[in-house]
Formats: structure tokens, C-alpha cells, sequence
């Protein structure tokens, strides 16, 4: 028992307790997406659940020792922003029509 | 050494993550919720990009890391404002502590004024002035 907590290493601990924070975090934002009360309120939220899906792959990466995993990463950071931008459009749009 | 960077630069990320998303729950409009999201998020997400860059320590890891910050960078404010702006024109409601809105009567469906602004037709700026020509603190309730 002593020897296996000695062969841990800071990272093998810390990782679990990070992985469990984000998604707490996630958990969090959806409690928002799903109270609303607006539909900004719920793109907001979407936003802020895709820029922690972003951290939670990153933190992934390391755990799995999977550099990878930053591909996907990437390309949520992106379709995240192009998402936003058009729900705030569509909300923009149908607000002035 | 470089693990324990990587730890630290996790551990922050998370933090501010975190605090971003019990911003977004416990916020009371669209705007504040808005600017948490964005900013606390934002700098956690980075923080935790450069752990996985310390932690691999290879070229293209590194790259793609720092590829991750800077479009992070790029796009959260321009995602920000547009959604805010959108919320605004679209006549969100303002908290009740609101002190200025620079934008009242610019569009034509923007928010009702809460009972903190003046009601009367003075404009924002007017009012801000007069606010500080009186050297008025405004104590806000943030119960």
C-alpha cells in the first residue's frame, strides 16, 4: 500500500481531482443551460460548456498521455466561436424582424 | 521540475474554469454572465494548454498548445460582444443594481431601464457626470 502511494507521482494525483473539477464545472454550466430563463442565457452557457469541453480534452491529453487529443481540441475552440456567432445573429435577427 | 509546472498550470485552469462556471450560475444577467464566462474561462482553458505543452515538451505539441491560446484569444471577445450586443438589441433584462447603460434609447427594443437608472431623459453620460460632480458614491446591495 505504502509502495504503490510512493510510485505515484504528483501528476497521478492531481489529474483524477482535475478531471473531477471540470467536470463539476460542466455540470454547472448545464444546470444554466437548462434554467435559461433567455436563449442568450443558453448560448452563453454552450459557449462556456465547449471552452471547458476544450480544458477537459487538454487535461485529457496529459492523463492518457495522449498528445492527440489537442487535434480536437483545436477545432472545438473554433466551432465553438462560429456557433456562438451565429446563434447571436439569429437572436439579433429575430429580435429586429 | 517540469511536472511540477505542469501541476500548477493545471491546477489554476481548473480554478478559473471552475470559477467560471459558478459564475454563470450564480451571475443575475445575460451580461455579467457573459463577461465570466468569457474571461475566467478563457484564461483557465489557456493555463491548462500550456500544461499539456509543458508536460509533452515536443515541437508540435508545443505549437498546437499554443495554437489552442491564440485562437482562444482571437475568437472569445468577438464571440463575447456579439452575443451581448445580440442580447441587448433583443432587450435582455438589466439587474436591478445596474448604475450605467450607455446604449438606452440607441435601439429601438433594447432593455426596459430597472428602477435603479434615473428615470428621467437625461443620458447616460449627463447622468454619470452629475453623479460624480455631486461626488455621489453609489452603494450597491449585493445580497
Amino acid at each position: 500500500m505504502i509502495e504503490t502511494l510512493r510510485r505515484l507521482s504528483l501528476l497521478d494525483v492531481t489529474l483524477p481531482v482535475v478531471l473531477a473539477l471540470l467536470a463539476f464545472g460542466i455540470l454547472l454550466a448545464v444546470v444554466r443551460l437548462l434554467r435559461g430563463p433567455t436563449l442568450p442565457d443558453r448560448v452563453v452557457a454552450i459557449d462556456l460548456i465547449a471552452t471547458q469541453a476544450v480544458a477537459m480534452l487538454a487535461s485529457s491529453a496529459i492523463a492518457f498521455n495522449e498528445p492527440a487529443l489537442l487535434q480536437p481540441a483545436l477545432v472545438l475552440t473554433l466551432i465553438a466561436f462560429v456557433g456562438t456567432v451565429a446563434f447571436a445573429r439569429y437572436v439579433a435577427k429575430r429580435a429586429s424582424s | 521540475m517540469t511536472e511540477l509546472i505542469t501541476v500548477v498550470l493545471l491546477f489554476v485552469g481548473t480554478l478559473f474554469t471552475l470559477l467560471a462556471a459558478i459564475g454563470i450560475l450564480r451571475m443575475p444577467d445575460v451580461f455579467m454572465r457573459m463577461q465570466v464566462a468569457t474571461k475566467a474561462a478563457t484564461l483557465g482553458v489557456a493555463c491548462v494548454a500550456l500544461a499539456a505543452a509543458t508536460h509533452f515538451g515536443d515541437l508540435a505539441t508545443i505549437a498546437r498548445s499554443l495554437l489552442i491560446v491564440l485562437f482562444l484569444y482571437l475568437t472569445a471577445p468577438v464571440a463575447a460582444h456579439t452575443i451581448g450586443r445580440a442580447a441587448y438589441v433583443a432587450g435582455a433584462k438589466l439587474w436591478e443594481g445596474t448604475i450605467i447603460d450607455e446604449l438606452r434609447g440607441r435601439h429601438r427594443k433594447g432593455p426596459q431601464p430597472p428602477s435603479s437608472l434615473a428615470t428621467n431623459d437625461t443620458t447616460a453620460a449627463e447622468d454619470r457626470q452629475s453623479r460624480t460632480d455631486r461626488g455621489e458614491q453609489r452603494q450597491v446591495d449585493l445580497s
